[in-house]
């Protein structure tokens, strides 16, 4: 190969003639144009403008210094409480603003002082360095498989097949070791993912002002958040039951309501959904009062809760599960049993 | 009687019924003046109801029906109650345009606040509903606003995100940022539910409960709200904010890479 490099181009010709250009010709089409001549900087001619580019790269540094003092003396000075208004970011720390720009003006001027030094005063001149072979020598290669050859020979692998065979199966069941170990990852789901703490007569407790709720505080086109009877948010485990819990009321014309299952499940056109999403379970409740829409704004899920909140839009794959409700003695609203399906997204075994 | 009868000509007698005449005529003024009073009253109210009369014929009456009975345009306004129109009419949403998208955005008011009240009372005589609350129910001042926020997460940022920064709902509706709306404006808003927001009457959020939403809004989305972090991008989230690191702040390193790299420091430029 490297006989067919013309002789012009290898980097011992371009020393001798730095700037040369290769020329295509017929014989050669492709010719390698080499490295273009080198033209010098003014500061490479002028001593005048190097000491201007040495004072411009130590003024750089010495600004980088004094940002960083003042970095340390705004740690040191500015309580952390401190509000200052600043154009355009509004009512700002003062301690995080004169921190960020102190920092911010050390590095960038380190940064540009090593840019600028590079571009004017350093060495400009393109060098070109041959790589070397990756194949190793042929003496060094043959001696290396013969050595491989000998020591398989030696480990008697191939001849004695009671070890080779024990050996393999010992491999192949270690990793059951670590599959048991995920065992003990955590409890198994069990029916966790079916049930809630909704069950007959229940109470619906308001969210905002945990007392139970009549039918008529619920009125038409308003939205209300309920949790069970009994779940109070200091309990240890709130998160996880009002995560599978959570109700959203809204109350629709009787006339409204398209669908008849919806109409029995609720109460005088007070609806009980899961707040739910059953594509990946965010806490849906957009509600529209005028379409009835409800919009999961993760994935722009759309349910229509006027038709059994089936879906009308977006990837969710089964419609809001309803909680059937009636009113007790009281007069007050109660659930009349859980959700009759797993709330939430979808699981495999859910079918 | 007759004592009395034989002393009618008695040169007193006129002088004694003169005065007869003007104590009764006191006592009797004494009784009937409040009644006057509360006549004057509801003289004042109906005018009021006139005059909001008059100022919905010519603004409103071609969409909402002469009597306020709605028609294919819009709603009945039949027991919306004065919160609502002055919610409407005072945020400028009313009178919308003849042709207007998606939602009815805010603008500037084109009604006075006397002409609002006028309106609100003439709607309110139509029907029962809900009043203009007074500045002690939606003012800030010494409400909860810890509490607030929950309440505000709980039940309103889903829509008008967690600082009231608003939001998209679908089909081009959306939530309105709240950044500096009147508390007396929020107040109605959760009251009667304009639009296809839904309401939040006070029988299911209480007086204090809207009270420290109000409270909380005004901390948290003013233009005088502290936010030690500075420079909030919308105040959307880490989304927004992700985005803006990549595009300006990766950008701008790169826009610098090439300012430097396409600069010659040849003395002599090609």
């Amino acid at each position: 190969m490297s006989s067919q490099i013309p002789e012009e181009n290898l980097p011992a010709a371009q020393d001798t003639a730095h700037g040369a250009v290769g020329v295509a010709d017929e014989k050669n089409p492709f010719a390698d144009p080499g490295l273009p001549p080198h033209e010098h900087r003014r500061q490479d001619i002028d001593e005048r403008a190097a000491k201007r580019s040495e004072r411009t790269v130590a003024l750089l540094f010495t600004v980088s210094m004094l940002a960083t003092i003042g970095f340390i003396a705004a740690f040191v000075a500015i309580p952390v409480d401190k509000i200052v208004y600043i154009f355009p970011f509004g009512h700002v720390s003062a301690l995080n603003f004169a921190l960020g720009v102190t920092l911010g003006v050390s590095l960038f001027t380190i940064g540009a002082g090593a840019v600028h030094w590079a571009r004017t005063l350093m060495s400009d001149e393109e060098l070109t360095d041959e790589r070397h072979a990756i194949e190793a020598e042929p003496e060094v290669r043959a001696k290396v498989m013969d050595d491989f050859r000998q020591g398989a020979k030696e480990s008697q692998l191939g001849r004695r097949k009671l070890i080779r065979n024990t050996m393999f199966g010992a491999l192949a069941v270690v990793p059951l070791s670590g599959v048991v170990l995920l065992r003990e990852l955590g409890p198994l789901p069990e029916d966790k993912l079916r049930h809630t703490l909704w069950s007959k007569g229940k109470l619906l407790i308001n969210q905002n002002t945990g007392e139970p709720m009549r039918p008529s505080d619920i009125v038409t086109g308003s939205l209300t958040f309920a949790k069970p009877e009994g779940l109070e948010e200091h309990d240890h485990d709130f998160n996880n039951e009002i995560a599978k819990a959570a109700l959203m009321l809204v109350r629709i014309q009787p006339e409204d309501i398209k669908d008849k299952r919806t109409m029995e499940w609720g109460h005088e056109g007070i609806l009980a959904y899961s707040k739910i999403c059953t594509h990946v379970g965010c806490p849906i409740s957009l509600y529209e009062q005028q379409t009835h829409h409800v919009l999961c704004p993760c994935h722009q899920s759309t349910f229509d809760l006027s038709d059994g909140a089936k879906v009308i839009f977006g990837p969710a794959g089964h419609a809001l599960p309803q909680l059937r409700i009636g009113v007790n003695d009281e007069g007050y609203l109660e659930a009349l049993s859980d959700f009759e399906e797993p709330v939430g997204p979808a699981f495999w075994e859910r079918g | 009687m007759k004592k009395l009868s034989a002393r009618r000509r008695h040169p007193a007698a006129a002088l004694v019924v003169l005065l007869l005449a003007l104590a009764c005529t006191g006592g009797l003024y004494a009784v009937f003046a409040p009644a006057d009073k509360a006549q004057a009253d509801e003289t004042a109210q109906s005018l009021t109801i006139e005059e909001g009369k008059k100022l919905y014929a010519v603004g409103c009456a071609s969409c909402h029906g002469t009597g306020g009975q709605g028609t294919s345009d819009g709603p009945s306004l039949v027991g919306v109650g004065a919160a609502a129109v002055d919610f409407q009419v005072g945020t400028g949403r009313m009178p919308a345009a003849t042709s207007q998208g998606a939602q009815i955005p805010r603008k500037k008011p084109v009604y006075t606040q006397a002409e609002i009240d006028a309106l609100a009372a003439y709607v309110a005589s139509l029907g029962a509903g809900p009043a203009i609350p007074a500045e002690s129910q939606y003012s800030p001042e010494g409400a909860d606003i810890a509490k607030g926020g929950e309440l505000f997460r709980n039940n309103c940022a889903q829509c008008h995100n967690f600082t009231g920064k608003g939001g998209a709902l679908t089909h081009g509706k959306y939530a309105p940022n709240l950044e500096d709306v009147d508390p007396k404006h929020i107040y109605e808003a959760m009251l009667t539910g304009p639009q296809n927001m839904p309401s939040f009457p006070d029988s299911t959020l209480s007086e204090q409960n809207k009270k420290d939403i109000i409270a909380y809004l005004d901390e948290v989305n003013s233009q005088d709200t502290e936010n030690p972090g500075g420079l909030e991008l919308g105040g959307l989230g880490p989304v927004s904010e992700g985005l803006f690191g990549w595009i300006f702040g990766l950008g701008g390193l790169i826009a610098v890479a090439v300012w430097v790299a396409a600069r010659t420091a040849k003395a002599k430029k090609s």
